[in-house]
């Protein structure tokens, strides 16, 4: 009996100590798990997450302080993978699938070129004293030109659904409400003699 | 489930439909229970149309649960081979409420618990079949020796009522074990099988259909009859039935050659219990075996070979339903792991290594 | 010639005697003619005429040029011309309803024939024996040629294989596996020898020694009259391959032939093979020979309800209702119309859209031809695994791509899928298995494009971090410069102004 306690009580003290001198010698500085999630994001440090860069937000996300959808740029795709690699369930239909652009209104800008200076992908072209414009397609919707502005001439819009074109469709999922739509309202009666 | 509304390519279609499936798997059964039926006469009947009729009832009544349409699904056959394949797994004179029972957890348990038709990982009929085997071993071991329709012995339909709804008259005179019990109980009195009855005669008896046992039981020519149809018709495809018989005669002629007194034949072994029934009726459940031809191989052999050891070694002397719900769970691995090759891929899925791709390389 | 087994498929009912042995019919000119800009894979031509400008037959009125190629974001550049069908007036140049499933509009030119049907300025007609391949490439391409067995990708860019790999077998592919159509049927028993005559156009310019022409074995007529057409040319043959759908498709014609697999994701080439349709080799024919341009083609129209199914000769632009008027009518209400065939077909409804370039038939079903189902739940019958010929398993990666799990779906495999429709034909629950696909492959072309922009962002905040580093440390060397520059002047004045004070004293 006395063997058995004081056998267990030694290794009990042994395992402790070398999980200690373990916790001490081999510990990691920075959290590997942010490091990851810090590669997976955009790195654009744009700020949209409320975040002052994607570092910071990925600390939040190791932490589970903050949802996999924090990153507008990164968009759906980002939040899926982020919420694999988290091991969380999201609902992706409910993330915004439109993301914000930046757009000048081109009766109030005076040509500063601030905002050029603050946009970190270099997506506002003009000159001085020229008018300013936006190429959506490079805009992370990060908003710090919004900030320096001195005439609020530019204003945050939903990116501009791609004109529908033979181009840019695609398949409808079966069973949703496209699939049934008027696009195709007619043959889809031929096809069934009505809904059912 | 809707009138498919179809705006995509193929605008034709070949004749395949689950109903159409399940009608003809029916029409495989029918001469195998038009058999049985006559030799058990009117208790058998009458527990067949209880079983059925309770299938329909419950798979209604899980349907409105569901929120689910519920004529479509009624009406596509699959309640009614549920409860069919039951009826053909339970002993032919059993009491009503085994049979409302048992078509109760074949449709709740077995199928729409998981989320209805398509969704479960076992066979419903089976799981009803073990599920009161292990409730009620009194009842579901009940056998008797066959009682031909309007045969001198046979209870007329008032006395066939009073069977099976009140536990009825007597009749422990007309009680019979089937082979394979009387075979386990000779194995577990250390004495030699060969005094099991009927043993000597038995391969044609038992393709004749008159030796005691479920319904599902009896005629094994009239099931391997309609298992030819169905491999005809292609509604199944030969690999599971093939791989049960072949992993089974293997074992079984094996064991037999150098245990004779313990072991029975080959024969005995393929043709009593279910094995028959269940090679080509129960293990090739779409549902619940493999999706992939190299898969069902894995699978039917892997049933042969665990019904030969549940019935010579365990407690049970039947074990073609276990080895099956116990397939059936592996079901899931053996899909994961059996998968086609791609068309222009490797067997580990990277695209081919081209010609010229490797002329350039030298 | 041995021939190796293709697995999967499905055998339907080809329903090929409706139209197969009529002779090729011409259509009435119709009263206008619809040219949409895009009949190509790759970028739409841009229209060279103006409204109410008079054109001849065969003159250009499409073409997307040098500049505008460099316009295009696309590294492919790859293009086709569109030329007038026949002489008119251009009456319209707008967006209209495009023969494409989803129905929206795209850039047509509208011509209103004068009924002259009268040749403009043509090209001269080449020899091929004494033009060199580029030249008759160059041809090719100006004629506005694309493959005519429906894939419509331009054939002068297919042709450019020769450069970049080592060829030796050219393939023709006669085997017309889509049920209904039998227009390279019609054509191969009318036109062998004009056929036979692009072929050799299509050897000299690829310098292959090998040409092998697939017929399907049920195509009888058509496999003697190509026969005799070739004669005595050297290194041609003509193989029956068995009747099975889908025979028709390149990658498994490939096989079926030759054994090999082409890998996934490359193109025949790396087989040093190189696939043609027959339409496509009469096609070249006609340019290089004659100098025409690609105005018409053969397009069988059949099914159940249409009065007098047959083959026509078509001009591109003819409005589907001219067609179907040519032929009768309907004899009944049509059940689903399509452009091509009835497994892999785009829907319709509306008549009025043209004829284009890619379109081999027009199909209109009855009921019983289209035998419509109800959509039930998968059963895991696995009907549908050796059904398919490209190895998947369609019954897996359908639940993958309906429960929007996109990546695990191409690594199954989504990507290799060909749509052939096999697996819906046979499907027993009647599940739009090609259309969760179609979807399924929409989603994985916006996330590839999705990355793609994340990607171009990164690299933009990247150039700018830098640069405004550089600036940064440029800004600080400077000042650091002038600093310095600073100190040594103070400390030159106060050397100085010592040396002064030495000197006073």
């Amino acid at each position: 009996m006395l063997i058995a306690v004081v056998a267990l009580a030694a290794l009990g003290v042994l395992l402790g100590v070398i999980l200690s001198m373990a916790a001490r010698f081999l510990s990691v500085d920075s959290d590997p798990l942010a490091d990851e999630l810090e590669q997976m994001l955009p790195n654009l440090q744009c700020g949209q997450c409320g975040f002052v860069g994607c570092r910071p937000a990925a600390e939040a996300l190791s932490a589970g302080e903050i949802e996999v959808t924090l990153c507008p740029p990164g968009g759906v795709a980002l939040a899926a993978k982020l919420a694999e690699k988290l091991h969380v369930e999201i609902d992706l239909s409910k993330m915004d699938h439109e993301p914000l652009v930046a757009f000048v209104h081109e009766e109030r800008c005076i040509g500063c070129t601030k905002c050029i200076l603050v946009c970190p992908t270099d997506c506002i072209i003009g000159a001085p004293k020229k008018l300013h414009t936006v190429i959506a397609s490079a805009c992370v919707g990060g908003a710090a030109c919004l900030e320096v502005c001195p005439t609020d001439c530019i204003e945050m819009v939903p990116v501009t659904i791609k004109e529908a074109s033979v181009q840019s469709w695609n398949w409808p999922k079966p069973g949703s409400p496209q699939s049934s739509s008027s696009l195709h309202s007619k043959s889809s009666q031929l096809a069934t003699g009505g809904a059912d | 489930m809707s009138r498919a509304k179809t705006i995509s390519a193929p605008f034709t279609h070949a004749i395949t439909s689950v109903p159409r499936t399940m009608l003809l798997v029916m029409l495989a059964l029918a001469p195998a229970t038009a058999f049985s039926l006559y030799q058990f006469g009117w208790p058998a009947i009458i527990l067949f149309f209880i079983i059925i009729g309770s299938s329909l009832l419950f798979e209604a009544l899980s349907l409105l649960i569901a929120r689910k349409p519920v004529t479509p699904f009624l009406l596509d056959g699959s309640a009614v081979l549920t409860g069919w394949l039951v009826a053909m797994a339970l002993p032919p004179w059993a009491p009503w409420w085994i049979g409302v029972l048992g078509g109760f957890i074949a449709i709740v348990f077995g199928k729409h618990i998981y989320g209805g038709l398509g969704q479960n990982i076992f066979n419903p009929a089976m799981v009803a079949r073990i599920a009161l085997l292990i409730s009620f071993p009194l009842e579901m071991t009940f056998f008797m020796q066959p009682q031909p329709l309007f045969a001198q012995q046979s209870p007329n339909f008032l006395q066939a009522m009073d069977i099976i709804f009140m536990g009825g008259i007597n009749i422990d005179a007309l009680t019979s074990a089937s082979t394979l019990t009387q075979i386990k109980v000779l194995q577990f009195d250390g004495q030699s099988i060969e005094a099991a009855t009927g043993l000597v005669s038995y391969l044609p008896t038992a393709m004749l259909g008159v030796l005691p046992g479920s319904m599902g039981e009896m005629s094994v020519l009239s099931l391997i009859v309609g298992g030819v149809f169905l491999l005809a018709l292609r509604i199944i495809s030969w690999h599971t039935p093939v791989a049960m018989f072949a992993s089974m005669a293997l074992i079984a002629g094996i064991a037999h050659f150098f245990n004779p007194a313990f072991h029975p034949g080959m024969w005995t072994h393929l043709f009593s219990g279910g094995f028959v029934l269940g090679a080509f009726f129960i293990a090739t459940d779409y549902v619940t075996q493999p999706v992939s031809n190299s898969g069902r191989l894995i699978f039917g052999a892997g049933v042969g070979a665990l019904t030969f050891v549940i019935r010579a070694y365990s407690i049970f002397p039947e074990g073609v339903g276990f080895a099956i719900l116990l397939m059936n769970a592996m079901t899931p691995l053996i899909d994961h792991y059996i998968k086609p090759r791609i068309f222009g891929r490797s067997k580990s899925g990277e695209p081919l290594a081209s010609e010229q791709l490797e002329r350039g390389r030298q | 010639m041995k021939l190796f087994e293709i697995k999967g498929g499905v055998l339907p009912k080809d329903h090929k005697e409706l139209s197969a042995n009529k002779a090729i019919q011409e259509v009435p000119m119709p009263l206008e003619l619809s040219l949409p800009m895009h009949q190509h894979i790759g970028i739409a031509a841009k229209p060279m005429v103006q409204v109410g400008e008079r054109v001849t037959k065969g003159q250009l009125i499409g073409l997307c040029a040098t500049q505008c190629l460099e316009g295009s974001a696309s590294n492919n550049r790859i293009t086709a011309p569109v030329h007038a069908p026949t002489s008119g007036r251009i009456s319209n140049i707008a967006m209209q309803r495009s023969p494409h499933p989803s129905g929206l509009p795209e850039m047509m030119v509208t011509l209103q024939p004068d009924g002259a049907d009268r040749w403009g300025a043509l090209p001269r007609a080449l020899d091929p024996a004494s033009s060199s391949a580029s030249e008759l490439v160059e041809r090719i391409q100006q004629s506005g040629i694309v493959g005519m067995g429906g894939a419509m990708f331009p054939t002068a860019a297919k042709l450019e294989a020769r450069k970049y790999s080592d060829l030796h077998s050219l393939i023709i592919n006669g085997a017309e596996c889509e049920p209904y159509l039998t227009a390279d049927d019609r054509l191969m028993r009318e036109q062998a020898q004009k056929i036979v005559d692009g072929i050799v156009i299509l050897q000299h310019i690829l310098n292959v020694p090998n040409v092998i022409i697939a017929i399907e074995d049920r195509r009888v007529h058509a496999v003697d009259a190509m026969r005799t057409a070739i004669g005595a040319h050297k290194g041609m043959s003509v193989v029956l391959v068995p009747t099975r759908y889908p025979m028709g498709s390149e990658k498994h014609l490939i096989k079926a032939l030759t054994g090999q697999e082409v890998p996934s994701g490359s193109l025949p080439s790396s087989l040093g093979l190189i696939v043609n349709n027959v339409g496509t080799a009469y096609a070249i024919h006609e340019a290089v020979r004659l100098g025409q341009p690609l105005i018409s083609r053969i397009v069988t129209v059949s099914g159940g309800a249409i009065k007098n199914p047959g083959n026509y000769h078509v001009l591109l632009g003819t409005k589907v209702s001219h067609l179907v008027e040519t032929c009768g009518g309907f004899s009944q209400q049509p059940e689903q119309m399509m452009i091509g065939g009835p497994m892999m077909g785009l829907p319709f409804s509306d008549l009025e859209v043209p004829i284009t370039k890619g379109t081999n038939g027009i199909l209109a079903l009855t009921k019983s031809e289209v035998k419509p189902g109800t959509h039930r739940p998968c059963i895991r019958c696995g009907a549908c695994i050796p059904a398919c010929p490209s190895g998947l398993e369609p019954q897996d990666l359908f639940v993958l791509v309906r429960n929007e799990k996109i990546e695990p779906a191409i690594d199954a495999g989504l990507a290799d899928c060909i749509l052939c429709g096999a697996c819906s034909y046979v499907c027993p629950s009647h599940i739009p298995l090609v259309q969760f696909f179609n979807y399924g492959k929409g989603q994985a072309l916006e996330m590839r494009n999705e990355v793609v922009r994340a990607a171009r962002l990164k690299q933009l905040s990247d150039e700018r971090s830098v640069r405004v580093e550089e600036k940064a440390r440029q800004k600080k060397a400077k000042q650091e410069a002038r600093k310095k520059a600073i100190a040594a002047r103070k400390k030159a004045q106060e050397q100085e102004r010592a040396q002064a004070g030495e000197v006073k004293a």
